[in-house]
């Protein structure tokens, strides 16, 4: 142990040391979005500090500030009641802060033991250690979490043991700090018992541990305080004694809807157009829903629960998922997505620069992808002047922004790269459109216009269904919202059932029995 | 403000009909073309012509085959040696006394036949093209060996008929150049023009997105690779009817001219990018400077330099273009 925060075995009560961590008035801007306002956040030594909020809320940009990965717009950071700078990784680790990450980044070649000591070799503050020591040392870190041979490439391990081998390797770091990043996504509920029991362990020898979880019953059965963001900004931290797991769901999404959404569906719901039975893989079992003609139905849940899976199952762009499917009470099998886009059933990717569109090509081209008949005429021959003049067509329906239809995408601003992706799919006249997370990256401005364009096609007779994670846009723009949590339908919402609240409970399994929300 | 106007007027003229690549490039090989006439007698001759498009007009036809293949994404390396085992396998069945031309079109269904070997185990398998082609570089030129003992098989009963595709003329216009110009002609039409070839733009560019659109990308590599092998056994047939022989260690380094043709005409080794009419500047250029520098007695060995040279130039300048493009993109 460095510095010598004493250890507190009666932590919770108020120290009249400066706190192990104080963050001040933090505030950061990534372009026009303001990630964190003012934030607060401190941490005691000794102490498992929770903190929750939806995706977004910016938790993890507070932690990248901790982490010294970004740098904050303004604010002040005090470890021990010292004003410090921390402008890189190494700064913080300097500093005894220790982070695992969320994402799993080990060097698969490399076994398990050299991953786990790679920091050190990094900074080289040690004499390097040869082979025996070494894989002697990592066993010794690796013990009390899990059996793994250290002398393994890590790529050989299951991704639970590799989310061990990542808090093994914060672990050799002597931090004082250390911050763990939903740790147990990946865990089996052994594991993570284990994993909780040296968090209680670190914490007893005065380590403060910041735990980002989602999960309810981690937060109250593990943490002894837990902080609350939402926007950016600090809502409430309390002793996970004095509140309910109710009163945390109710800080996370408590807000009030903050931008206009176009009207919702009126009348009577068209025919289905859509039905899927019994829909199984490996990530999601057993779904079935069905999509009417001129519905928006949104897609709710946490990031990784199967919502992106499931659409991507249907129109068999991956996996190999098994259940019955109806298009216009037809029953139909898809061969792959380029059978499925000629029945009429399209996919946008959420991830829209890796899949959605083709950065190097022109406005035109990218919008004729999928059905370049439509802009072909005898013998496959690409006629420009269709394929210009269909592309003018759809972007002005779409309110696309630009100088000629010869430009390329990559010049094109994000709003206006989605309307280019979603222009894409329009082309083919679909008939069901799934859509993941249509405005992710767009600004305001132009996230109301394609909210506005989704309600005129599901209008026009179209079937949408829209994965969102921000609650706001699932409750302000989708007729029903059906919420999956770890690959399950867990519950259907509308009308006045249709709140935030309601999403998250069902969306949080932890959540479900301890916050007691009707639904 | 007038000139401006005017030179602004042209370039759009210019680029409306070529590109900006291809426009520097013409401008390139023109200036040279100048120079040249000037400095030596012996440039602007009818023979000096007819030689110097003779020489790369046969291998512009595998230029065009990597050129596509490239677009997709991938690379091939064999592209030499299955030439070569294309006049191997024509010339072997010429002398078990097959007829030429069906021996040729026997030679060219196995190239064709390499290139679908190619294509499995870059689609199927999952291997990497660069590996691949690699494998069937070596593969191929061993074969050639094999089939010929090392030694260039002489086939001085090919009929005229059949030499004719090599050395023949229409007119005044070799059939070589006559049979160049027409693959030319149609695959830059195909690429620019059909939907078959766009999906190679698509794929190269952005595969994921591209399997995102529905496109069957793996098929799409599969037919580019088995199409560039295809290529070469069509100029391997026309090199055996031009020289009168099979030789086994024909187009040894013949790859890294094809690439660095494509390349300096603006297709890009990571896929989605290239022209079939600027990679043929590319080699009507790469070609010029080879005879201009024969001609002036540089020494050969100086003439890979400053071919080296040339493909590093054309590299830096594109990746300075897409970084400017890139940060205009953003502002």
């Amino acid at each position: 142990m460095r510095g010598g925060a004493s250890p507190d075995p009666d932590h919770g009560i108020a120290m009249i040391q400066p706190p192990l961590l104080q963050l001040t008035d933090i505030s950061k801007s990534f372009g026009a979005i303001r990630a964190l306002r003012s934030a607060q956040f401190e941490l005691r030594a000794g102490e498992i500090h929770a903190l929750a909020g939806e995706n977004g809320a910016g938790k993890s940009t507070l932690m990248n500030i901790i982490d010294g990965i970004l740098r904050p717009d303004s604010g002040e950071i005090r470890i021990d009641g010292q004003a410090v700078q921390i402008d890189s990784p190494a700064a913080a680790q300097r500093l005894g802060i220790g982070f695992v990450h969320q994402e799993i980044a080990l060097c698969g070649d490399v076994s398990v033991a050299e991953n786990i000591f790679m920091p050190q070799t990094a900074q080289s503050r040690r004499k390097l250690m040869g082979g025996a020591e070494l894989i002697a040392r990592a066993a010794e870190v690796l013990a009390p979490l899990a059996e793994i041979d250290p002398r393994l490439p890590a790529d050989h391990l299951s991704i639970s043991q590799q989310q061990l081998v990542e808090i093994a390797k914060a672990l050799t770091l002597d931090c004082r700090i250390l911050i763990l990043d939903e740790p147990t996504a990946a865990l089996t509920e052994h594991e993570a018992q284990k994993l909780f029991a040296i968090m209680r362990g670190l914490a007893a020898k005065g380590i403060g541990i910041i735990y980002i979880s989602h999960r309810m019953a981690e937060i109250f059965g593990t943490c002894d305080r837990v902080t609350v963001m939402r926007d950016g900004q600090h809502i409430r931290t309390d002793r996970t004694a004095d509140i309910t797991p109710a009163d945390v769901v109710n800080a996370m999404v408590g807000r009030k809807l903050d931008t206009l959404y176009p009207p919702k569906m009126t009348g009577d719901r068209g025919p289905e157009i859509l039905r899927v039975e019994g829909l199984t893989d490996r990530r999601f079992r057993d779904v079935s829903f069905a999509l009417h003609r001129g519905e928006i139905l949104g897609f709710g849940g946490l990031i990784g629960a199967g919502r992106s899976e499931i659409a991507r199952g249907i129109t068999r762009l991956e996996g190999d998922a098994r259940g019955r499917i109806w298009l216009e009470a037809q029953e139909v099998a898809f061969r792959d997505y380029a059978d499925c886009i000629s029945r009429g059933i399209v996919y946008l990717s959420e991830d829209r620069k890796g899949d959605g569109v083709f950065l190097d090509l022109s406005i035109a081209a990218n919008i004729s992808a999928l059905d370049l008949s439509k802009v072909a005429g005898r013998f496959g021959v690409i006629d420009p002047a269709r394929e210009t003049a269909q592309a003018w067509r759809i972007g002005k329906s779409l309110r696309l922004k630009a100088a000629s239809m010869a430009q390329r995408v990559a010049s094109l601003s994000g709003g206006n790269q989605q309307k280019v992706a979603l222009a894409k799919l329009l082309a083919v006249e679909p008939k069901v459109i799934f859509l993941d997370e249509p405005t992710r990256g767009v600004d305001v401005g132009a996230k109301a216009e394609i909210h506005a364009i989704l309600r005129g096609l599901a209008d026009s007779g179209v079937g949408i269904v829209v994965i969102s994670s921000e609650l706001p846009e699932l409750i302000g723009l989708c007729d029903r919202v059906l919420v999956v949590s770890e690959g399950c339908i867990t519950g259907a919402l509308s009308g006045p059932d249709l709140t935030e609240t309601n999403i998250m409970t069902l969306a949080a399994p932890g959540a479900l029995a301890s916050a007691g929300t009707g639904t | 403000m007038t000139a401006t106007t005017t030179t602004q007027q042209d370039r759009t003229l210019l680029s409306r009909l070529f590109g900006a690549r291809e426009t520097g490039l013409v401008l390139i090989i023109l200036v040279l073309f100048l120079i040249m006439t000037f400095a030596s007698p012996h440039f602007l001759t009818w023979t000096n012509m007819r030689a110097m498009t003779m020489a790369f007009s046969v291998e512009a036809i595998v230029v065009v085959g990597m050129t596509i293949l490239l677009i997709s994404g991938g690379i091939d390396l064999s592209v030499g040696s299955v030439t070569a085992l294309a006049m191997v396998v024509a010339g072997l069945l010429f002398l078990a006394g097959v007829n030429p031309w069906i021996a040729a079109l026997i030679a060219i269904a196995v190239c064709a036949g390499i290139g679908a070997i190619m294509g499995f185990f870059v689609t199927v398998v999952g291997l990497h093209h660069f590996i691949v082609t690699l494998a069937a570089m070596v593969i191929a030129r061993g074969l050639c060996l094999l089939g010929t003992g090392g030694r260039p098989l002489g086939l001085f009963e090919l009929p005229a008929s059949f030499k004719w595709i090599g050395i023949g003329s229409i007119g005044v216009i070799p059939v070589a150049i006559v049979i160049f110009v027409i693959v030319v002609a149609v695959f830059d039409f195909l690429l620019r023009r059909t939907t078959a070839f766009r999906l190679v733009y698509y794929t190269g560019s952005n595969e994921k997105a591209a399997a995102y659109s529905g496109i069957r990308t793996k098929r799409v590599i599969f037919l580019t690779t088995m199409l560039c092998s295809t290529l070469c056994g069509v100029a391997g047939v026309i090199y055996m009817a031009r020289f009168g022989s099979a030789q086994p260690t024909f187009g040894v380094g013949m790859e890294l001219n094809v690439i660095a043709a494509a390349v300096i005409g603006g297709a890009s080794l990571s896929g989605g990018k290239g022209t079939i009419f600027g990679a043929i500047l590319g080699a009507i250029l790469l070609s010029l400077v080879s005879s201009s520098l024969a001609l002036l007695n540089v020494s050969v060995y100086w003439q890979d330099i400053i071919r080296g040279s040339i493909l590093l130039a054309a590299v830096t300048f594109d990746h300075y273009l897409v970084k400017r493009q890139a940060a205009g993109g953003r502002a």
